[in-house]
């Protein structure tokens, strides 16, 4: 048995994007020195949105990136079994992030290894002036001492339930659910 | 979408999946290799060896830089200084090897299926480097790889492999790999060195080159490989280069765009001229870039897991 709900439907959606695009050029002062890196797949999405915001309040060009952050999971080891292994999506970021303020966009934030990994990939491309978190839900459990910067949602969860973003351009529709995940699934 | 084997021995009866997810995943590696820091921690802990028998630059030297960029620990290992020359077989050298832990090995060997027994003796997943006239997989697919960046794609490319068909591993792996891929290959070279019932491969035959050139949009020129003859197969380098040499001239007859492959070492005015290695259609070191990228993405995708 599964149970469903719908926490934020496409207007929440976007209304909490909008804030969030706020909250990144209030805190840098202008859209000036900061650069969007979004995690593939759903922060790419959402890195994008964001910097269509950013870029009609501010007038200006934005750069943009994207991280397939694979390469430095930490769960790598533990495929089992050849081919299981998470297919590449590639890292894209066509600037150089030396001296750029680099706001780093995901879905949720969970764990925090995903955002470490992302952190070491970007730490490997050059020295940012800083690296800041903005994500679309963070639903708690860390294992990892990590903390976002601008955040759309807090939404406590219980480690059974799953949190999902759902995107127009991946998912046909804006939305985050929150699912029960019942015993044995 | 997982790879058919926990080996790379061969293109011979690989699946187009395969092929085409080790491409796809290779485009990813090749953008590593443009950054700063060219290294990534993906095989971090795993150890790898080298095992050649046979001499090596090129091939060598892009598996060890493709481990060491996935931050792999690599042991290299040759012929000509190790207990080969006590007359340690093949197979206790390899399991003495693997029982001091160790989990890929990577094999160029002058005995055809040579990567193929010792993936029967050893638990390692086992990469073919080359075994002897057999398959050269690694070569073929940075060849395809190399095509597809070029061109676009590779089904209905036009291919012809001109040279030494009998004594390489690399037409045979090339043959193999592009026919699965959909493209239209051809060889070309003199008759003795054309081996017998090539078409039955599915590929076309040509003892002219100019033909080869109008119906080709790639030449994949290979090495005469003077030391894997024991007899003579034609008369001269000289006149070889006089019938079967690439040349400025011949590429201007063909009246076309053909873009010029070669696996190297190159013989410099024997099969290709050197003014054809250095122009502009020549891709010869896209591929050595290419086979780096190619070689991650082989090592990721048998390497990675437990």
């Amino acid at each position: 048995m599964e149970t469903r709900s719908k926490i934020a439907d496409s207007h929440d959606f976007e209304r909490t994007l909008t804030r969030l695009a706020h909250e990144i050029l209030e805190r840098n002062q202008g859209a000036e020195t900061i650069a969007l890196v979004g995690i593939r797949t759903r922060g790419e999405f959402l890195a994008r949105r964001l910097a269509t915001m950013i870029q009609e309040i501010e007038k200006k060009q934005l750069q943009i990136g994207f991280l397939d952050i694979t390469l430095y999971r930490d769960d790598l080891r533990e495929v089992r079994q050849v081919g299981e292994q998470p297919v590449l999506k590639g890292t894209n970021i066509p600037f150089d992030v030396a001296g750029k303020n680099v706001i780093l966009v995901d879905d949720v934030l969970f764990t925090g290894r995903t955002i470490r990994a992302a952190l070491d990939e970007l730490i490997d491309l050059g020295r940012p002036a800083s690296i800041q978190l903005a994500v679309m839900v963070d639903r708690g459990h860390r294992e990892l001492p990590i903390k976002a910067d601008f955040v759309g949602k807090n939404v406590p969860t219980s480690i059974k339930q799953e949190v999902k973003v759902l995107m127009k351009e991946v998912d046909g529709e804006d939305a985050v659910l929150l699912t029960e995940l019942s015993e044995g699934s | 979408m997982p790879l058919a084997s926990r080996h790379l021995l061969g293109l011979e009866g690989m699946p187009k999946e395969d092929i085409q997810l080790i491409l796809d995943t290779a485009t990813s590696f090749r953008e590593v290799l443009e950054r700063p820091i060219k290294k990534v921690p993906t095989l971090q802990g795993k150890t790898i060896v080298n095992l050649f028998f046979e001499s090596s630059t090129r091939t060598r030297i892009s598996f060890e830089l493709a481990e060491r960029r996935l931050s792999a620990d690599v042991v290299n290992f040759s012929a000509d200084a190790s207990s080969v020359r006590k007359g340690e077989t093949l197979k206790d050298t390899a399991r003495n090897i693997e029982a001091m832990k160790i989990d890929m090995v990577v094999i160029r060997h002058a005995a055809p299926g040579a990567s193929h027994f010792l993936s029967n003796v050893i638990k390692s997943n086992v990469i073919n480097a080359g075994d002897g006239a057999h398959e050269h997989p690694t070569q073929a697919l940075l060849d395809m790889y190399t095509i597809r960046e070029k061109l676009g794609k590779l089904d209905g490319v036009r291919v012809c492999i001109v040279g030494d068909i009998s004594h390489s591993r690399v037409a045979l792996s090339n043959i193999y790999g592009l026919k699965t891929m959909g493209a239209v290959v051809s060889v070309c070279g003199p008759k003795t060195l054309i081996p017998r019932e090539v078409e039955k491969l599915g590929v076309n035959v040509f003892y002219n080159v100019d033909d080869a050139l109008k119906n080709a949009d790639v030449l994949n020129v290979l090495r005469i490989q003077l030391e894997r003859q024991d007899r003579t197969f034609f008369p001269s380098t000289r006149e070889y280069h006089q019938y079967f040499g690439i040349t400025r001239g011949r590429l201007k007859n063909a009246g076309k765009p053909i873009v010029i492959m070669h696996p190297g070492p190159i013989n410099r005015d024997v099969e290709l001229s050197a003014d054809v290695a250095d122009g502009e259609a020549s891709v010869i070191l896209q591929q050595v870039l290419n086979g780096v990228a190619v070689r991650m993405a082989v090592l990721y995708l048998l390497g990675t897991g437990s």
